[in-house]
């Protein structure tokens, strides 16, 4: 009986170890090319220079940073900025892509070929170009004083927008670690509701919603928690208070929030086109009711498609989002661009980014193909 | 009697027309909501870019209180866009090659003229047009630094498809294969690169190549980041190609071994020709994405299509229309992006069709 190994080779065993040594040569090669140029400059490689001290200043950022921190730390900061975009991305792109979805499939031709268009436009144009004119868009604003102003709170002007932001008072670890730890399992259990297809009621899941809201509230009141809503407002040059979303970040932003969007409405209009009409026809012969059938037939076999699709379109926008770049939001790629400009250690700096997105791919790919694994075995179990 | 075949009859336009936007009171109220909100939306849109637009006139027109548009600096600048820094009495030479290189695409998308003859006439139409490009034949010659506009973008498109082709071609195989090293140096090229954002490829192309070639030798800026966008969705269209290896069942390679045929033979006639009829749509929107990612060429300095663009509005005379100068530009791209989708809807359509008979 053949070996593991010798299986796993295959035929032509010291063909293959050749390529392999040959794949090897090649990259020893490029290796100490690369080695003797950098040192030819002056440079050593390695990521020595990660402890030195950064002396750029990053325009925006989660972590604190300022200039004279190490280069590690900001490449963190880079990396939070880049980590801050994808996750209020992804959000927004779910919210407004399932809206137009929705709006596609509605019935109104006026409404679908609206949405039509608009998925066309973006889907035929490069994103950079978009990137770029929003980016001339916001600046073509006009100044604080002269700025847009909707329902009073939110104020667009040539620095930015600037939206109402909530701030809480008395907050410590033990109140909102529980929070979030609650609301997460709150939201993966409906989730796994929702995708297995078990029935749940609503006047059920409404009363919990409602009782929990009632206890976190009572909670957080009796801990002296106290929310206070700051709404912006025009000072002098500029605006003062709110939450301050600057140019480049709301550019990059809305830019790949409307790229995205486009096609995730279409994959919510094919996910929920893919079940077949026989499935709506049955349905509505057991006399169940519209909602009834997109709750409990439809959305649990159209989720299925749209998952994965789904998820692969938030890689795409968080890979999209390294195009911040191009204009002036600090993420991961840029602060590693200024890095290697300043320090010169190009190589590490692309090993940085490469390193970045890889871990976030494969790691993503590899919970998918578990997601998928699970989905067809259930399937098939049930037939 | 002769079976007399009648199309299932269709409902007039006017008919569809009525029950899609007035069918029932709530899709009639959403069709004035939706009503509403396009012309407060699209109002100002519409004023910005027709009725306040300037047509005609030099940058001081368009300085005017309360002017829309500014399309005279599209007429303007209009070559400076289209062609870059290629210097002004030889625009004829980017304009011929933009010209033939439209003309081949229209013929190899007729299926009628498909054919390998396409091969060859393909390879020479990039290569002379690189030779007329730089003027390596008829002098004078033009440096590559030079070189820019929409000839770039779509030239730098079609050669990454052209050579990305093969080297797809290969890694599909060699990720099906049963040879455990030549599987996973497949599978790690492929997975890396999908899993990386272009821009990070262009910049190995940019900033590690140089450093990795031997002292004294060196490779054009332009070649390097054509090399990068060639290896970069070679990538993807290996996945693309797996997807078509994918739909032809197994037992017909069984059988052509059992035939006699070698493993060269069997794909070559038997898996190939099923496989690649069954993902060209899929190659099709992948060149699609070619022509739109090259516009990443702008971040790392080369002026393709989108960096003419922007560059077009930095000049002093005519500074500061970056809006109109990427409205030009996106109107471009989406013609020929645009057009492509629609072709590649049209091909899935006849191929479908071609093969339920």
């Amino acid at each position: 009986m053949p070996s593991r190994l010798s299986t796993w080779l295959g035929p032509l065993p010291f063909g293959q170890i050749f390529l392999f040594a040959g794949v090897l040569a090649i990259f020893a090669l490029f290796g100490s090319n690369t080695v003797d140029s950098m040192q030819r400059t002056g440079l050593s490689p390695g990521f020595g220079f990660l402890f030195h001290q950064a002396n750029f200043e990053i325009g925006e950022t989660v972590l604190p940073y300022s200039a004279g921190d190490t280069y590690a730390r900001a490449l963190a900061a880079g990396l939070a900025n880049t980590i801050k975009v994808a996750i209020v991305g992804c959000v927004l792109a779910t919210v407004l892509g399932v809206a137009l979805g929705i709006a596609r499939l509605s019935g109104n031709l006026l409404l679908a070929t609206f949405v039509h268009t608009y998925v066309e436009l973006l889907r035929n144009t490069p994103l950079l170009l978009q990137l770029f004119l929003w980016s001339a868009i916001i600046h073509a604003l006009p100044p604080p004083r002269g700025a847009y102003v909707f329902l009073e709170s939110v104020y667009l002007s040539n620095r930015g927008v600037h939206v109402p932001s909530v701030s809480l008072q008395g907050l410590s670890w033990a109140i909102w670690l529980p929070a979030i730890l609650l609301t997460a399992y709150a939201s993966l259990s409906l989730a796994r509701r929702l995708l297995t297809g078990s029935t749940f009621y609503i006047p059920k899941a409404a009363m919990t919603v409602l009782g929990s809201l009632v206890v976190c509230y009572l909670a957080l009141t009796s801990f002296g928690l106290a929310a206070t809503i700051d709404l912006p407002a025009k000072g002098g040059f500029n605006i003062k208070g709110g939450l301050s979303l600057t140019p480049e970040f709301f550019a990059l932003l809305i830019g790949l929030v409307v790229n995205a969007s486009a096609s995730i409405s279409d994959i919510v209009r094919s996910g929920i086109q893919s079940v077949k009409s026989g499935q709506w026809e049955a349905a509505r012969a057991l006399g169940l009711k519209p909602a009834q059938i997109m709750r409990l037939v439809v959305l649990p076999q159209a989720l299925r498609v749209i998952t994965p699709l789904m998820i692969s379109s938030f890689l795409d926008l968080t890979k999209n989002s390294s195009l911040a770049v191009a204009i002036g939001y600090p993420d991961i790629v840029s602060v590693a661009n200024t890095t290697a400009n300043t320090t010169g250690q190009a190589l590490e700096a692309i090993c940085i980014i490469a390193a970045v997105y890889l871990t976030l791919s494969l790691s993503v790919s590899a919970l998918m193909n578990l997601y998928n694994r699970r989905i067809v075995l259930r399937g098939e179990a049930r037939r | 009697m002769s079976h007399i075949e009648l199309p299932p009859p269709v409902a007039p336009d006017w008919h569809r027309w009525r029950s899609g936007l007035f069918g029932g009171w709530g899709n009639s109220l959403i069709t004035l909501a939706a009503l509403g909100a396009f012309a407060w939306l699209f109002h100002p849109l519409l004023r910005w870019a027709v009725i306040d637009a300037v047509w005609t006139g030099t940058a001081k027109d368009c300085a005017v209180d309360g002017a829309g548009a500014c399309w005279a600096f599209i007429g303007a600048k209009l070559r400076f866009i289209l062609f870059a820094f290629f210097p002004p009495d030889l625009q004829w030479r980017p304009a011929l090659v933009v010209a033939t290189v439209l003309a081949l695409l229209v013929l190899s998308a007729l299926p009628r003229f498909w054919s390998f003859r396409l091969v060859p006439l393909w390879i020479a139409a990039l290569v002379l047009s690189w030779l007329l490009m730089a003027g390596t034949l008829t002098p004078p010659q033009v440096s590559t630094n030079n070189w820019g506009g929409l000839p770039i973008t779509l030239v730098v498109s079609i050669a990454g498809l052209a050579f990305a082709f093969p080297i797809a071609l290969l890694l599909a195989l060699a990720r099906q294969s049963n040879m455990g090293v030549v599987r996973t140096l497949a599978i790690t090229f492929i997975e890396t690169l999908r899993g990386v954002p272009m821009i990070a490829v262009l910049y190995v192309a940019m900033l590690i190549v140089p450093l990795a070639l031997p002292s004294g030798a060196a490779i054009d800026k332009l070649l390097r980041a054509q090399i990068g966008v060639t290896l970069f969705f070679s990538a993807y269209l290996a996945e693309v190609i797996r997807a078509g290896l994918q739909v032809v069942p197994w037992g017909q390679r069984e059988a052509a071994l059992s035939l006699g045929l070698g493993y060269i033979q069997t794909i070559r006639l038997i898996v190939l020709p099923q496989a690649l009829r069954a993902v060209i749509p899929a190659i099709v929107n992948l060149s699609i994405g070619i022509v739109l990612n090259t516009s990443l060429l702008a971040v790392i300095g080369i002026y393709d299509l989108l960096n003419a663009a922007k560059t077009s509005a930095t000049d002093p005379t005519w500074l500061g229309f970056h809006t109109e100068a990427y409205v030009f530009a996106a109107a471009v791209y989406f013609v020929i992006c645009f057009t492509g989708s629609r072709y590649s809807i049209w091909l899935e359509k006849r191929l479908n069709a071609a093969t339920r008979h």
